[in-house]
């Protein structure tokens, strides 16, 4: 499983687009959902982004279904990546649907289970409508046009005379029409129709694509009968709750659940077995309590007796490292980018700015805590799981209870919130285990504190920025070294340093116009699980990047918008060609989305704008900008906050501008900006994990605190750029990034503190 | 010893300990899920109920000590149309979704007590209920719209 998990690794890395071909399964497929025989059914080979996909996808090439039409004209779709809030369940569909010229509402959406023949489905990295737009297009194509050939076969005319009109086919010349539904028997006959016989839509003819459609969910949601895995029943199912050691990497010694199991509804208490490093996903290991109802199996947890042996990580303790990480960045590091040299125009600077940051660890806290159904049966098992990442889901199960991947059925309904912690499903093996033990299904529920004290932490960042300013006040070098404990140790429990691909979240592409520049990383060892969260590394890259840029305006006397977009030069694509690693660039080819300091431009100037930038404020008001490109996206941010005598601080207003390229469902591009704002603003003003001991000294919502109605920004602004012919960037995550500095920038101008750590309730602001 | 209670107009007996929380009994025992857990600690409002019309987190409050009729998300309206789930469609206010139940009902006995409410009321009254997607101009926005439906 491990080399699975390395191909993983890689792709994220340096993957790039997949092929497809598309198939005529009508013959060999029954419709999805109920709606019979007969039908028609096109499928999607999506070729994982390996050069030898055969080795990654252990050789699994079944074309999968992606659309039918029944014979009702009722049209199924198929959604195959994670819904966690973000709408894909809505926007894969909409793109679909649109080419296919299908309404809406007579579409099902139809969630996939995780395998392998539905490609990537590993929902993360803000890249599902990046990677999947042009093949949703493509294949609603297709689809149209088979349909459209189905109507000139039924009507003995020429295909050129028939068009797909909102689930119908219209006879042009005589206005008769035919339901999709009438056609899907004949078009299920026909062969597809070959890549170069396409015809894409023009984007002037998007009827969904561009703009504001709700989500398919809606109604479910708000009536309290969405299913989430935390709801998820099934016959004689148990409850478990399990105890794992406080300290990463500790161990069962020994336990005793006499007591325990004397607790009402108790019924047995399961070893889950420790894992071998390195760490991947899989299950930490401990003892679970399965009962007959959630509560008893808490219940009877807080009665075992468990000695544990603490480990490696015992002395771990977050004052200590933070000095460490400092320390680390204040020393050379491995150099990821290099232009110029830096240290001559250090030797011949005018003048020279220095400064430090700091963030500490964040957890992602979702508001469905991870967990996961798992249903054992002989050599076969049934997971449903709150997972990002079914098909990783589907390994891990295999590897915790010896059962081949191919007989591990992996299912996910919705998701309450994931942010990066449920790519990593170690939860589902924790269940699997369980079933297994117990032979009955079982479902794993984490508390709230096991998701703060057991998580995949985001890591804490020390940063080392310096800048060479000549006698005209031009920058003309930056160095900025950057320490943190690296993800990578998740595959190699030997990794200390952080990867070229870490750097590259925000930092390798620094894009600013300045001629000598050095960015480094700088080591790391790691103590506790580490893993990506919402714009992983772009937060604290972000943070030190806008915070530090606003310190050389006021060095330099100028107006921070003014100073930015000097910073950022002129319009231009910056090639990091010559950068020892390959720049990653979010997994896609850098020619279709190279860094265009124009679109960056275009942010900033537009943010600037709807904010009244240079707008005469009350005292102790202030408004600060960060304009930041992450996951193909570009976005600009203005915080406008206002700080109180006693030093609390209140958000009138936030001003964001985006570039994502195409913004396919622009409804859900608004939510997710208002979402990743306060999202960042979690991170900015409350977001902390400390440990003390090598354990996590938060617990629950009482101590790690998150934003909440009354201190969330009274309004948030959102100006999308939109443009229907662009390729589309990501969306999910790209907003939180530049709230940080922005907010920082914004207390400075309020109130002339320039604060340099996260997060802001470290701070006393008072007068 | 089995407990009786009243869940959105429907009798139980339930046979548990009557320390046991109300949020397990609804989703364990009785099978209505709409009502999530995030926390525990009553510092979330994903688990919020009305007894008796009055808004309560149900993963503190013993099953024992429920003196009232409970309703749920489940029971807010007949066919999910109550103002507050109409003009959460009309703003799209869901993300996840997840603590939705909880922000509905909470904001069901805000508009229930105070038809009118400022931002300041809002604030107060919502503050409790945490939504990590971060939907909360649209909750506040939803509210507004409802409270002038409702007026
Ligand atoms: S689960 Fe009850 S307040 Fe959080
Ligand atoms: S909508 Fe996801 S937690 Fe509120």
């Amino acid at each position: 499983m491990n080399t699975i998990m390395n191909m993983r690794r890689r792709n994220l890395r340096k993957g790039v687009a997949g092929r497809i071909r598309l198939s005529n399964m009508s013959r060999r497929h029954f419709l999805m959902g109920a709606a019979g025989t007969g039908g028609f059914v096109l499928g999607l080979t999506l070729f994982p982004i390996q050069k030898n996909p055969a080795a990654a996808a252990g050789g699994v090439f079944e074309p999968s279904v992606f659309l039918s039409i029944a014979k009702d004209g009722t049209t199924t779709i198929m959604c195959h990546r994670s819904e966690m809030g973000q709408g894909i369940r809505t926007g894969l569909p909409i793109v679909l649907a649109d080419e296919l010229e299908a309404d809406l509402s007579r579409c099902v959406i139809v969630q996939a289970e995780g395998d392998a023949k539905y490609g990537d489905q590993y929902t993360d990295g803000s890249h599902s409508i990046v990677e999947f737009y042009d093949q949703m297009r493509e294949l609603g194509a297709a689809g149209r046009q088979m349909l459209e050939q189905a109507a000139a076969q039924q009507w003995g005319v020429a295909q050129s005379e028939c068009k797909a009109q909102n689930h119908k086919v219209v006879h042009q010349p005589t206005g008769k029409s035919l339901d999709f539904g009438d056609l899907a028997a004949t078009a299920a006959t026909l062969e597809v129709p070959a890549a170069d016989t396409l015809r894409l839509k023009d984007s002037k003819d998007f009827r969904y694509v561009g703009k504001d459609t709700p989500i398919v969910d809606l109604k479910d949601i708000n009536q309290g009968s969405a299913t989430y895995t935390i709801d998820i029943t099934m016959p004689g199912m148990k409850y478990a709750s399990v105890e794992r050691c406080p300290v990463t990497l500790g161990k069962v010694k020994s336990y005793d659940a006499s007591e325990a199991l004397k607790v009402p509804g108790v019924e047995a208490v399961v070893e889950i077995p420790p894992f071998s490093l390195p760490v991947v996903y899989n299950a930490l290991g401990g003892i679970a309590v399965v009962a007959s109802n959630t509560w008893a199996a808490m219940e009877g947890r807080k009665k075992l007796k468990i000695t544990w042996d603490y480990g490696e990580n015992a002395g771990y303790e977050s004052r200590a490292y933070r000095k460490s990480l400092e320390e680390s960045a204040r020393n050379k590091g491995d150099v990821w980018r290099e232009e110029g040299d830096v240290n001559a125009a250090f030797g011949s600077a005018h003048r020279i700015l220095e400064a430090e940051y700091y963030s500490p660890l964040l957890v992602h806290v979702p508001m469905e805590p991870p967990g996961a159904v798992a249903h054992v049966q002989g050599d076969k098992c049934l997971v449903w799981s709150s997972t990002q990442d079914p098909q990783s889901a589907r390994d891990v199960v295999a590897e915790a209870i010896g059962l081949d991947s191919a007989n591990v059925e992996s299912r996910m309904p919705l998701l309450g919130g994931a942010f990066g912690r449920k790519s990593k499903p170690d939860f589902a093996a924790e269940a699997a285990v369980c079933s297994k033990e117990v032979g009955a299904p079982v479902k794993v529920t984490w508390t709230r504190e096991d998701d703060v004290r057991n998580g995949f932490y985001h890591s804490d960042c020390a940063q080392h920025v310096k800048a060479a300013l000549d006698a005209n006040g031009k920058v003309t070098a930056w160095e900025h070294r950057s320490a943190f404990p690296t993800i990578n140790w998740l595959w190699d429990a030997a990794e200390n340093r952080p990867g070229a691909w870490e750097i590259d979240f925000g930092l390798s592409d620094l894009p600013y116009d300045i001629p000598n520049i050095s960015i480094e990383g700088c080591e790391a060892p790691v103590h506790v699980r580490v893993g990506w969260l919402r714009s992983v590394h772009n937060i604290f890259h972000a943070f030190a990047i806008g915070s530090f840029a606003d310190e050389i305006a006021y060095a330099r006397g100028r107006d921070p918008v003014d100073n930015l977009l000097d910073l950022i030069g002129p319009a231009r694509i910056i090639d990091l060609s010559g950068n020892p690693e390959e720049y990653f660039n979010y997994m896609f080819g850098i020619d279709k989305y190279p860094i265009d300091t124009g679109r960056l431009i275009k942010v900033v100037k537009e943010a600037a704008k709807m904010s009244k930038w240079g707008r005469s404020l009350p005292s102790r008001h202030g408004l600060g900008i960060m304009a930041h490109r992450s996951f193909l996206t570009y976005v600009a941010t203005v915080v406008e906050v206002a700080v109180a005598d006693d030093g609390t601080i209140s958000i009138p207003n936030v001003y964001m501008a985006v570039d994502c390229g195409l913004a396919v469902n622009t409804d859900r591009v608004r939510s997710q900006m208002e979402g990743a704002t306060i999202y960042g603003m979690s991170a900015a003003c409350y977001g902390e994990i400390t440990a003390k001991a090598g354990r996590i000294q938060q617990h629950n919502f009482n101590d790690y605190h998150v934003v909440r109605m009354s201190d969330c920004p009274r309004d948030i602004h959102v100006h999308i750029l939109q443009n229907l012919d662009a390729p589309p960037g990501g969306v999910g995550e790209p907003g939180v990034p530049p709230f940080a500095p922005a907010l920082y920038n914004a207390v400075f101008a309020a109130t002339g503190k320039r604060l340099r750590s996260l997060p802001l309730q470290n701070h006393d602001l008072s007068i | 010893m089995a407990i009786s209670l009243t869940v959105n107009g429907t009798s139980y007996s339930v046979d548990v300990p009557s320390e046991m929380p109300l949020l397990w009994v609804i989703r364990d025992i009785i099978g209505l899920t709409g009502t999530k857990y995030g926390c525990g600690i009553g510092k979330c409002g994903n688990c919020r109920v009305h007894i008796d019309g009055v808004a309560k987190d149900s993963c503190l409050l013993p099953v024992g000590d429920v003196r009232g009729a409970v309703t749920t998300i489940e029971g807010l309206s007949a066919n999910g149309d109550h103002p507050l789930q109409k003009a959460w469609a009309k703003h799209v206010v869901p993300q996840c979704g997840y603590c939705q139940p909880g922000q509905i009902m909470q904001a069901a006995y805000l508009l229930s007590e105070n038809p009118k409410p400022t931002d300041e009321d809002i604030d107060a009254s919502m503050d409790d209920i945490i939504c990590r997607c971060g939907t909360y101009t649209r909750i506040r926005s939803a509210i507004k719209t409802a409270a002038e439906e409702m007026s």
